[in-house]
């Protein structure tokens, strides 16, 4: 029966009317305000639900489908829709803004119903994003949720915020532009905004490799690939902890949903020709960024390098395809990298919102972000230690956690492209358990290493039911990965045989 | 030779206006200075009555009148009603202005109105020479308003830099035109369109000479590079509320000028124009959003801002499809709808002996009154065209125009212009939202017709943004029938 309801547009446009509703009521009463924003994103929560539960395994069909005319002019419409590849991203979103109303419950003071009212837009924005099968539609809300960001990380953040925040949407901006005109020009040629009908287009070489860099400026940017990624430790270190928690959950994913849904199916010939590129971009992600990560003296900043060097795994395993093709002819291979490109990303939502999470927690006690004004954190907070070594592990790739399913496929895939990318892939485990675990070992073990910490106080209830709700994701997707992949194997497998159709 | 009664009805708004004018004018001249909403009043029912007529009339068919020299298309019917509607919010807005600075006369309001008649003038001639006395009309206004404040020193320096430079422009205008009815023998737009068509190869230099004339004095009233220079001198020298005008109605009338002597007579030489209309474009965007982040006032930052606009505008109109037209117009409009508002909250901000003029007099809005810092939000994101605002279709449409007649590179200059424009207009929303209001700023009072009416504009820019698809259907069936 739910089937036939518009429950895309209802999660698309609660959190943004709830937005402004928590905006006009709550703006004198900041109790009301952190209310009735938490009704409305649990409220949006539970209206996801019926995506996971009614979605219909083993078609590659769009599904919950929604039609409307908008613009007649230019032939766009109100076209909403979900496949394997979006609906799980729409959860982690709704699930990811319950976390960070509640994690804003104390930690934010100043204009609190802005910031409630910001973050609830945002996550209609962002599913409206990932639901738009019109590529107008599509775009709005990609620029649209750059507002509300822009604001958060200006108002809410740290003492460079001002020159963070204008990085963060310079850069993005910059990327989207040129996606624009690519699209633009793919009306030009088909007539039609629907992505779909992008995906059909026949395109010539010269035309899908300026499409591709096209793509290539926006998602690389959003992701973000090196040698654009510079805007995502400033914006990290500066955002608020919401800010960042919405940032590295999700907002990343953007870029990786962006090759997937735009990049790889619109110009594959394109891809076939750059994957060498990309994948040397992406072990450059993993293996130099993740040595950057290592000298980090600012604990945020370190997470920051971590997220872009786990990032590095989503579009290694995406582009892989390509390459393992190449090698062995056979496109099964194909499927399990990006499988594990996605399990990463949903993975990287949990892990990195826990880690984000976890700094925020140590900054509202003590206010510095530093390595080295804590230590021996473990003797005054053994709760907020023992999970913080949990997603620590989760970070590192340790199996049993979310984070080892999906680095596990893209390396397995990259075997069957390549023994060295392979092995510089794995690398990663060694890095990201040497950044990780020493960050621990600073932070969390050894005696206690000032006043300060000796003050600390553990977890309250409410950061409590945070990291576990999020550990119980992180285990959950660890140990039995098969509903995830259930949901997105017959949309991958489309994909990849999409993509197997070369367009000249 | 026979004389025909012409059919007055299409230009039965532009002889109401007239009139109205013309009378307001004598009952001004009697009133005191105590009664002057009286004249205020008289000009906004004006407006409001000839949109009304406008409207009455409004038909898809083409009515040609005048001996030709006047035509009444959908496409007039729109944009006058759009110039009554800026105009409308205008004289709302300039009225508090007006009356804090003891300048509430008549003669501003009197002006705009026979400006306005201009303007419709402007949009409806049909014959080289009733377009001319459009832009006379209008442009003579705008010096008269632009000197209007005579106590304030630097209007009247601005007021002269106007005249002179659009005395010069109005000669080279004069001096195209009549190289073009010498080529073509006739002043009448479409004669000249098909003369045009007929015309042999070996005319085709003195016909080029003439429209180079055309365009640059099209250039010069715009304000596009290298035209602009009179811009920034007289949008900042200008009162504000002066400025307000001459910044957003009568753009939308010279969009009209331009469509009728480019595009409808001079429409066979397309191939010539195009040339010349992508250098203005190309040096617009550049020169204007370069340009613009050095500046330190706002309204010269919004001057340069304009200039980029019309850059955005002449691509468009460039393309030569009936799209890229259609995409022009509903560029303009929006322009000018989201323009009034940029000014309007300048006038809303600024007091007696205060003009918040510099950037830094909006430090810390959001603190002082969140509502107005979040309509300028809005508004300065519709100019940068950040989506979810109107500006950004306008930008959509008119990239698309370009992209569709094949001139993808310039797509490319335009958008890589328009990012760079997003940091000046990033950095008003900075000073409004991140740093603290400056010394004893006072929370800001939103009072009266000005306070609400700005609200509408603005939340008309977001809504307009959402619901996109009625304004671009109203101008595509302007163009297109």
């Amino acid at each position: 029966m739910f089937a036939d309801w518009p429950i895309l547009s209802l999660l698309i446009w609660l959190p943004i009317l709830g937005g402004f509703l928590v905006l006009a009521a709550g703006r004198d009463a900041p109790h009301v305000a952190r209310r009735l924003g938490l009704a409305v994103a649990v409220a949006t929560f539970v209206a996801s639900l019926p995506l996971w539960f009614l979605f219909e395994r083993g078609t590659a069909e769009m599904q919950f489908q929604e039609l409307a005319s908008w613009i007649p002019a230019f032939n766009v419409n109100y076209h909403l829709g979900v496949d394997g590849i979006s609906m799980p991203l729409i959860l982690l979103t709704t699930l990811i803004t319950v976390v960070v109303v509640v994690a804003a419950w104390e930690s934010v003071k100043d204009r609190i119903a802005y910031y409630m009212a910001a973050m609830l837009v945002m996550e209609g924005l962002m599913i409206g994003m990932f639901a738009a099968m019109d590529a107008v539609l599509f775009y709005v809300f990609f620029e649209a949720m750059l507002i509300p960001m822009f604001l958060v990380i200006g108002i809410w953040g740290g003492p460079r915020r001002v020159y963070a925040t204008l990085k963060f949407f310079l850069y993005t901006f910059l990327g989207s532009v040129f996606m624009l005109i690519a699209l633009i020009y793919m009306y030009i040629e088909s007539g039609s905004f629907l992505i779909q009908d992008f995906h059909a287009l026949q395109l010539g070489m010269t035309a899908q490799i300026l499409i591709f860099l096209a793509f290539f400026a926006a998602f690389a940017v959003k992701i973000p690939m090196f040698p654009v990624h510079t805007w995502l430790p400033d914006a990290h270190v500066e955002a608020p902890t919401g800010g960042s928690v919405i940032l590295a959950a999700i907002m990343l994913k953007i870029g990786g949903y962006g090759f997937l849904r735009f990049s790889l199916p619109i110009t594959p010939d394109a891809s076939a020709v750059l994957d060498t590129l990309m994948i040397v971009l992406s072990l450059i992600a993993v293996v130099y960024i993740g040595l950057v990560a290592l000298i980090q003296s600012d604990m945020k900043k370190l997470i920051a390098y971590s997220s872009i060097a786990h990032m590095g795994f989503v579009t290694l395993g995406f582009f892989l395809a390509f390459y393992i093709y190449r090698n062995t002819g056979d496109w099964e291979g194909a499927s399990l990298g990006i499988a594990g490109g996605m399990v990463q990303m949903i993975s990287h939502g949990f892990i990195s919102a826990a880690m984000f999470l976890a700094v925020g927690v140590l900054y509202d006690r003590l206010h510095s972000r530093q390595i080295a004004d804590y230590g021996g954190v473990v003797n005054t907070m053994p709760w907020f230690a023992a999970f913080f070594v949990l997603f620590a592990m989760a970070n590192t790739g340790l199996p049993g956690t979310s984070g080892f399913v999906g680095e596990f496929m893209v390396i397995l895939a990259a075997f069957k492209a390549d023994f060295w990318i392979a092995f510089l892939a794995a690398t990663t485990l060694i890095l990201a358990a040497g950044y990780t675990l020493w960050l621990v070992k600073r932070v969390i073990f050894g005696a206690v290493a000032n006043d300060n910490v000796a003050s600390l106080t553990d977890m309250n209830r409410r950061e409590f039911f945070l990291m576990g709700l999020l550990a119980f994701f992180t285990l959950l997707l660890g140990v039995w990965p098969a509903p995830l992949l259930d949901v997105m194997n017959a949309t991958i497998d489309h994909l990849v045989a999409h993509i197997a159709q070369s367009k000249l | 030779m026979n004389f025909e009664i012409p059919d007055f009805l299409p230009a039965v708004p532009e002889m109401f206006v007239l009139g109205a004018a013309c009378l307001i004018l004598v009952i001004d001249a009697f009133l005191p200075d105590s009664r002057r909403d009286i004249t205020y009043g008289l000009v906004q029912a004006t407006l409001v009555v000839a949109a009304g007529l406008t409207l009455w009339l409004a038909g898809p068919e083409v009515v040609h009148t005048f001996s030709n020299s006047f035509v009444s298309d959908p496409m007039s019917d729109i944009l006058k009603v759009a110039v009554y509607v800026t105009s409308f919010l205008v004289f709302l807005y300039a009225r508090p202005y007006l009356m804090e600075r003891g300048i509430n006369k008549g003669e501003f309001y009197v002006l705009g109105l026979f400006a306005v008649l201009g303007m419709m003038i402007m949009i409806s001639g049909h014959n080289l020479l009733t377009l001319y006395l459009g832009l006379e009309l209008l442009s003579l206004a705008s010096y008269a308003l632009v000197a209007f404040w005579r106590d304030n020193t630097r209007a009247t320096e601005a007021a002269m830099k106007y005249f002179v430079l659009g005395a010069l422009a109005s000669g080279l205008l004069l001096y195209g035109m009549s190289m073009i009815y010498g080529m073509t023998g006739s002043l009448d737009i479409a004669v000249i369109a098909t003369q045009l068509t007929a015309a042999d190869e070996t005319l085709n230099v003195p016909l080029v000479f003439g429209l180079v004339f055309l365009v640059v004095a099209i250039a010069f009233k715009l304000g596009a590079v290298p035209f602009h220079m009179w811009v920034p001198d007289v949008y900042d020298g200008a009162p504000t509320a002066v400025t307000l005008f001459i910044a957003t109605a009568p753009k939308i009338a010279a969009f009209a000028f331009l469509m009728r002597l480019l595009v409808e007579g001079m429409g066979p030489m397309h191939a010539d124009w195009q040339g010349m209309l992508i250098i203005l474009t190309v040096l617009s965007l550049a020169v204007g959003n370069v340009i613009a982040i050095a500046q330190t006032s706002i309204k010269r930052m919004l001057a340069y801002s304009t200039i980029a606009h019309i850059g955005f505008l002449f691509m468009g109109i460039l393309a030569g499809t009936e799209s890229g037209y259609a995409s022009a117009m509903f560029y303009v409009i929006v322009y000018a709808v989201t323009a009034a508002g940029g000014f309007g909250m300048i006038v809303f901000l600024s007091r007696k002996g205060f003009e918040a003029d510099r950037i830094d007099d909006f430090k810390g809005l959001a603190k002082r009154n969140p509502w107005f810092a979040f309509i300028m939000l809005l508004l300065l994101f519709s100019m940068a065209g950040v989506p979810p605002t109107v500006g950004f279709y306008a930008k959509l449409a008119v990239i698309q125009a370009a992209v569709g007649a094949g001139l993808v590179w310039l797509g490319v200059v335009a958008v890589i212009f328009s990012i760079i424009g997003a940091f000046y207009y990033l950095r008003v929303v900075k000073v409004m939202f991140f740093d603290e209001p400056e010394g004893s700023a006072e929370p800001v009072k939103p009072s009266g017709a000005l306070a609400t009416a700005l609200s509408i504009n603005g939340l008309a820019v977001l809504l307009l943004g959402i619901f996109p698809g009625l304004l671009l259907s109203l101008t595509h069936y302007a163009i297109m029938g």
